[in-house]
């Protein structure tokens, strides 16, 4: 199975950068999901991140945050999200990598949590309320495991914590594009630009920029200042949401189209 | 007045440097926050013992607070648990009721807002559930000139309209959450992702002893001058400690700023009241220490009502200060030790409880402060002799009497 950071490599190697969708599990239905997965696949995505949903997502802005409320009302639970995992037959060249919030984790104990989800064949881990300080026995774990726990390193985040941060992160490194929750922005700030020259100087690992990013220009945008991979949620659950499964379907698999055709 | 400068390091060792008490706390947030995080705890380290910001703190407390408040013997209540042989609990009040803004929660929004103004940040969020942490913050926003931005549940404006509009009568913009049930909970993950935002420019007065590092502490210690009182009060009215400390627990602020300078006294007894909602059994309910498991909530590790799936479920009270799902890390650690014990009180014991403190003392508790009070009924046939209990009044009942007519079947109010 290809690890995350084998993957994303591969494609930094050659110049390119990688288009990571990222969409909720279970909304707008389960069946909807194991499809979308393949949609992506047929589209370009060259990992696909997937939204356990959580009852508390601090750092979801209003579209994630409205998916995972619905999901959880329909009843979807990590075991189902785990199920398409297992059943995705495209895991082995496009990684999963799960986005879930810390609690979940640690009421089934860590290392439980990661066992099991690595035998479903997640290959990463994000958990956005997990800062560096409180990631040292998850990473230990994970490493043990063969799972990779990406951090995320913020517009806020010192010189020192972006080094600190850039060198205990696995995977690739997640640069949150804007001091704020996930959400679709008009622009990316050219703080971003910064920091990933920032970044660059102190790590050789891949880097991802998320949150904010919603068009194929904002991708391209961050293409060229650097970024060896674009993360586009949102965008991505807000277009699968709306209308019929058919015309979800078709809306993510154009959209992943025209973003990949950006950064290609 | 003599005041007692805060200092927490000489009465308990927790928490320790990345804000553990034992296994609780700690800093469960967004990157984007832990800069800010250390901004505030580096400014609190620097400002808490500095003799200006002492200074100022300690002279608003006494002429704008109205500080220091009494420790009032109640007779009449103390004559009611009285045994036939007249012995029975003697039964003193802390009447941090009496604070200005009607409960303790302005110790608190009026330290956090002399240390925003320090740090340069004008525009200040704050959540609040029964709308006395919203009404302190916007009355210190006001004394100081301040944007004031309130996050409230929309099923807490509606229980809780009296204090919605003083909030917006001074000035503050109360900002409704619809999410999840509309209380505390929602409230408080919407304020931090507002303060995840515009952390640049704002600062976040958190309104309880939860949430990351250092509010936890840092509200403990603005709220341990109601200890330090009791404790000098308690010398003067009857040259000893207490036996008993009694207080209600959501957050649990109040029961921290009571309890913290007693910690250390181990001949003091330490109780706080959960709410029962319809009761434990039912599962509407708020008992956050006696039925939940650990786990984290709003930056904190601390106990948790969760589901199965580590989903966290919805709290019940008919108080809103208290319909909570989580609780203070510290007051997780005073369990776990056994230094503190945990107790529920269900709506109904509680509004019952209200209305005799109201008719023995003409005092009309707030709805979460008679949760304290209610569980007189099951301690007092327990004690021996003549033990002293401190009940902390921690905030007046104004703002409940619509809820409690309601409650009570009574419409036409």
């Amino acid at each position: 199975m290809t690890s995350v950071s084998d993957r994303l490599k591969t494609i930094q190697q050659n110049s390119g950068c990688a288009l990571i969708p990222f969409i909720t599990a279970g909304d707008p239905g389960l069946e909807t999901t194991a499809k979308a997965l393949q949609v992506l696949a047929d589209n370009g995505a060259d990992a696909i991140e997937l939204g356990v949903p959580y009852s508390d997502p601090l750092a979801d802005g209003p579209t994630i945050q409205a998916a995972a409320t619905r999901a959880l009302q329909r009843g979807v639970k990590l075991e189902d999200v785990l199920e398409i995992v297992k059943k995705f037959p495209h895991k082995t060249e496009i990684p999963i990598i799960l986005f879930t919030y810390y609690n979940p984790i640690y009421y089934r104990g860590a290392a439980n949590f990661l066992q099991q989800i690595k035998e479903a064949g997640v290959a990463g881990l994000v958990i956005p309320d997990l800062p560096l300080e409180e990631s040292e026995n998850l990473l230990q774990l994970a490493t043990n495991i063969g799972i990779e726990v990406t951090l995320l390193v913020a517009p806020t985040s010192s010189e020192e914590r972006i080094k600190a941060i850039a060198e205990k992160s696995q995977g690739f490194i997640y640069l949150v594009s804007v001091t704020g929750v996930t959400g679709m922005r008009t622009e990316m700030s050219n703080r971003v630009k910064d920091l990933l020259v920032e970044l660059r100087t102190v790590t050789d690992k891949p880097i991802g920029v998320g949150f904010g990013i919603s068009s194929p220009e904002q991708a391209k945008q961050v293409k060229a200042w650097g970024a060896d991979a674009a993360i586009v949620g949102s965008a991505f659950v807000k277009r699968l949401a709306q209308g019929t499964t058919e015309e979800g379907l078709k809306a993510i698999g154009e959209f992943c189209k025209s973003l990949k055709e950006a950064i290609s | 007045m003599t005041t007692t400068p805060i200092n927490s390091s000489d009465r308990t060792n927790v928490p320790d440097s990345l804000g553990r008490f034992g296994p609780y706390g700690g800093k469960y947030v967004p990157e984007t926050l832990m800069p800010a995080l250390a901004e505030l705890e580096a400014a609190y380290n620097k400002y808490r013992l500095a003799p200006e910001f002492q200074a100022e703190l300690q002279g608003l407390l006494k002429d704008y607070v109205g500080r220091a408040n009494p420790l009032y013997f109640a007779e009449r209540l103390t004559e009611h648990y009285a045994r036939p042989d007249g012995t029975g609990a003697q039964i003193y009040l802390k009447r941090e009721d009496l604070n200005h803004t009607g409960a303790h929660k302005i110790n608190n929004a009026l330290a956090q807002a002399l240390l925003a103004i320090r740090m340069g940040k004008q525009r200040i969020i704050a959540e609040t559930g029964a709308g006395q942490h919203g009404v302190a913050t916007a009355t210190v926003c006001a004394r100081f000139g301040l944007e004031c931005i309130i996050y409230m549940g929309v099923q807490d404006m509606e229980r809780q309209k009296l204090n919605v509009f003083r909030m917006r009568l001074l000035g503050a913009t109360v900002q409704p959450v619809t999410a999840g049930t509309g209380t505390l909970k929602d409230a408080t993950s919407e304020a931090i992702r507002d303060w995840v935002t515009n952390v640049e420019n704002t600062h976040y007065i958190l309104g309880s002893v939860a949430g990351p590092h250092p509010y936890p502490m840092m509200v403990r210690d603005f709220h341990a001058i109601i200890g330090q009182e009791t404790r000098r009060q308690c010398q003067e009215k009857f040259a000893g400690l207490p036996d008993i400390l009694l207080a209600c627990v959501g957050g649990g602020s109040n029961a921290m700023g009571l309890f913290h300078d007693f910690v250390k006294e181990p001949s003091v007894r330490m109780i706080g009241v959960e709410a029962a909602g319809e009761s434990v059994l039912s599962g509407k309910h708020a008992a956050t220490l006696t039925e939940g498991k650990p786990g984290v909530l709003h930056g904190a590790m601390s106990y948790l009502l969760q589901d199965t799936e580590g989903q966290v479920v919805e709290a019940h009270s008919i108080s809103a200060g208290l319909d909570y799902p989580g609780v203070g890390p510290e007051h997780s650690y005073l369990k776990d030790t056994g230094r503190a014990e945990y107790y529920s009180i269900t709506d109904k014991e509680a509004v019952a409880a209200l209305c005799k403190l109201s008719e023995l003392e003409g005092i009309i508790p707030a709805l979460e402060t008679a949760h304290a009070f209610a569980y007189l009924e099951k301690l007092c046939p327990q004690l021996e002799g003549r033990p002293r209990i401190v009940i902390n009044c921690s905030g007046r009942g104004d703002k409940d009497v619509q809820t409690i007519a309601k409650y009570l079947g009574i419409f036409d109010l």
